[in-house]
């Protein structure tokens, strides 16, 4: 079974809901990124989504914008990213991780080389931001060739008829999109996510990931609750913006605001 | 990705791009989710609307009455002369109102705004060219209009962000990545993904997601279609050869488009060269980057090995973009448009030569065109036609220019 489609079964078995947090691959440095995501791990998450910079990060909001900045500063592409993976797997074979990223850097390696090597490093996901279903149907069929799940987007403007088409086209989870924004967006509305991913679970057994707008363990015990899984990016990434030279302090800021997201979700 | 350009049926060309957006493997529509309602109740309505006599009689109306169309097409002699070989026609865009084609394209997608009720407009601009014309109209049509512009443009481009200003619109200087018209591009997008209830988004280049590349081309059309009228008034035939200059491409598409399936008339799109094409320095997808994705949309880009969006470099804010609209790709892939580049030298010889011998200041953009037109009408017969497509004024360049002729005013 893909680690995806394991994870919520064994969460659904305990009762518990997902805690996926987002850092971008090479971000403050390639060398760190493999400890930060043991870090997480041990801190509480579920899953791993794993950004893969890129240079106009046209669906992000400042804080992951500096972000990639920071990685590219290093070259960090998406092989290297990959190569991440593969070095987290040799002491992790059970987390998932999953890619999340633009499509030109996919684009350019190509999807088949991307898919195959992808499955290779022991990633078990991938959400292209850019790429909604109607453009993926090539690249779905490489991820699907090699047991790799696409996760797409939702979001509060999609219509009836595009959430269905979502659905079909979507494997491992899907992503809502709590705001109208980029990444890194206020505060969300808790009773019109639930409204909306009402909306949606009547379309698909799926399981619901929430993300943009979850920053402390209060806004993650709410989404937790009308919710499969909560996603946090930015205020995980702020930790790594302010402590840039502090690796120490990096992996105790992401670990304390990780321990509080998990303990308030879990209560 | 490759495209057999061999029999390529011309007409089948025109009717592209497919419903989904697609000009062959480029265009499309790639942006996250939340602008997909947008993108698709945008594409509705355009479509209606293209097919309501009503709104193409308003169209046309504000084009001759607001815009002053149709432009003239002048035979500049003297140009010719200097050339020593074909004549050479100039399709005078400069003298629409607000001194360049955009305001063709920001009138027909301010109308479009207007039947959406949306009260807010937005819009990316490089030279400030577009920034303006959608300043223009939104000042005429009592919208709110917010104007994105990298922060080194809205420095080398000073005239235009006051005049902006004075329009009544709000210019903000975007500071991330390389602080240029893909910068402001990118931050359009994200005000855009955040106010998509409110706000329309006026895109100025032939490009981004379906369906701007297919709208902005239907509203610059009317460059190509007038242009082949008035050479069936002046010389009784069409032209040999029509020359534009190409960032992301609008008023070469409006020029080529109505062209496409005149076999006899070869087409020459003119890209920012800057330092020359053997180096990085330039603004040359078509002709030296690679098929990716971009805006929106999948076409030429200048990118790096791991695709990685590459800085550009024009004298030209306007060209100073790393992609190009997808309709630019396609064309270039079945060879019915040769595409070409001229270097930021060149640019500026041609700007000083028709400034001083014709009396026409064209703008550094145009400048392209008219330097690689000249070049061109040097190797054809003097029976032979040449049009230029002269996109813009070059008034919002004089201080760009001084500055390199080591003048300061």
């Amino acid at each position: 079974m893909n680690r995806v489609d394991q994870c919520f079964a064994d969460l659904k078995a305990a009762g518990k809901k997902a805690l996926i947090p987002y850092i971008t691959g090479g971000d403050p440095k390639p060398n760190l990124t493999v400890e930060l995501m043991h870090t997480l791990v041990e801190s509480g998450a579920d899953i791993i989504e794993l950004g893969v910079p890129f240079s106009d990060p046209m669906a992000d909001g400042p804080t992951i914008q500096l972000a990639c900045e920071r990685a590219l500063a290093h070259n960090t592409s998406l092989k290297d990213i990959l190569g991440m993976v593969k070095e987290f797997r040799e002491t992790n074979t059970k987390t998932p991780v999953v890619l999340m990223g633009y499509l030109n850097p996919v684009e350019v390696m190509g999807y088949e080389t991307f898919a195959n090597l992808a499955k290779a490093s022991g990633l078990d996901g991938v959400l292209v931001v850019d790429m909604p279903p109607e453009e993926s149907q090539e690249l779905a069929g490489y991820l699907k060739e090699n047991d790799l799940k696409m996760i797409f987007l939702m979001a509060p403007t999609t219509p009836d008829a595009r959430a269905k088409t979502i659905c079909e086209h979507g494997s491992g989870y899907l992503y809502y999109v709590s705001v109208k924004g980029v990444t890194g967006s206020a505060a969300l509305d808790v009773a019109d996510v639930k409204a909306n991913l009402d909306r949606i679970r009547e379309k698909t057994d799926l399981p619901l990931g929430v993300g943009f707008g979850i920053k402390d363990g209060q806004t993650a015990a709410a989404v937790a609750k009308v919710s499969d899984a909560v996603i946090v990016g930015s205020a995980l990434v702020r930790c790594i913006e302010e402590n840039e030279n502090a690796p120490e302090v990096i992996k105790q800021k992401l670990s304390s605001l990780m321990k509080e997201m998990r303990e308030a979700m879990d209560a | 990705m490759s495209i057999d350009n061999t029999n390529v049926d011309l007409k089948a060309v025109t009717e592209l791009p497919t419903e989904t957006g697609h000009f062959g493997p480029y265009g499309g529509r790639f942006v996250s989710e939340t602008l997909m309602a947008a993108l698709d109740d945008l594409t509705e309505l355009y479509e209606r609307l293209s097919k309501d006599p009503a709104f193409q009689a308003e169209y046309d109306k504000d084009l001759a009455h607001y815009v002053g169309r149709p432009s003239p097409l002048y035979f500049a002699e003297r140009l010719t002369e200097k050339a020593g070989g074909a004549k050479i026609y100039l399709k005078r865009e400069d003298l629409n109102h607000t001194g360049a084609h955009k305001v063709n394209n920001t009138i027909g997608q301010a109308l479009l705004a207007k039947y959406t009720g949306k009260p807010k407009v937005i819009a990316e601009t490089g030279a400030g060219q577009h920034g303006v014309a959608t300043a223009t109209v939104a000042a005429r049509l009592g919208l709110q209009c917010t104007v994105f512009m990298g922060k080194t443009d809205v420095e080398r481009q000073k005239l235009n962000v006051y005049r902006m200003r004075l329009l009544g619109a709000e210019v903000v200087p975007v500071t991330s990545g390389t602080a240029t018209l893909k910068d402001a591009m990118n931050e359009a997008m994200r005000h855009w993904v955040t106010n998509v209830d409110d706000t329309f988004y006026i895109i100025g280049t032939a490009a981004g997601p379906h369906p701007y590349p297919k709208l902005v081309r239907d509203f610059q059309s009317i460059i190509g279609r007038e242009t082949k009228r008035q050479s069936m008034e002046l010389e009784g035939r069409l032209p040999d050869a029509v020359v534009a200059c190409v960032g992301g491409g609008s008023n070469a598409i409006g020029m080529f488009y109505p062209f496409i399936e005149d076999e006899a008339v070869a087409m020459y799109g003119v890209e920012a060269g800057g330092h020359g094409l053997d180096g990085d320095d330039h603004a040359a997808p078509l002709c030296k980057g690679k098929p990716g994705v971009l805006h929106g949309n999948r076409t030429y880009l200048m990118e790096d090995e791991n695709g990685q969006i590459m800085g550009t470099h024009s004298v030209s804010a306007g060209l100073d973009y790393p992609g190009v609209g997808p309709e630019h790709a396609y064309l270039k892939d079945i060879g019915r448009v040769n595409y070409v580049a001229a270097t930021d030298d060149e640019a500026l010889e041609a700007f000083h030569t028709l400034t001083e011998i014709e009396g026409i200041m064209p703008a550094l953009e145009s400048s392209h065109a008219v330097a690689y037109g000249m070049k061109l009408a040097a190797g054809m017969d003097k029976d032979q036609i040449v049009v230029i497509n002269l996109s813009g004024r070059g008034d919002k360049d004089i201080h760009t220019v001084a500055s390199l002729d080591g003048i300061e005013i």
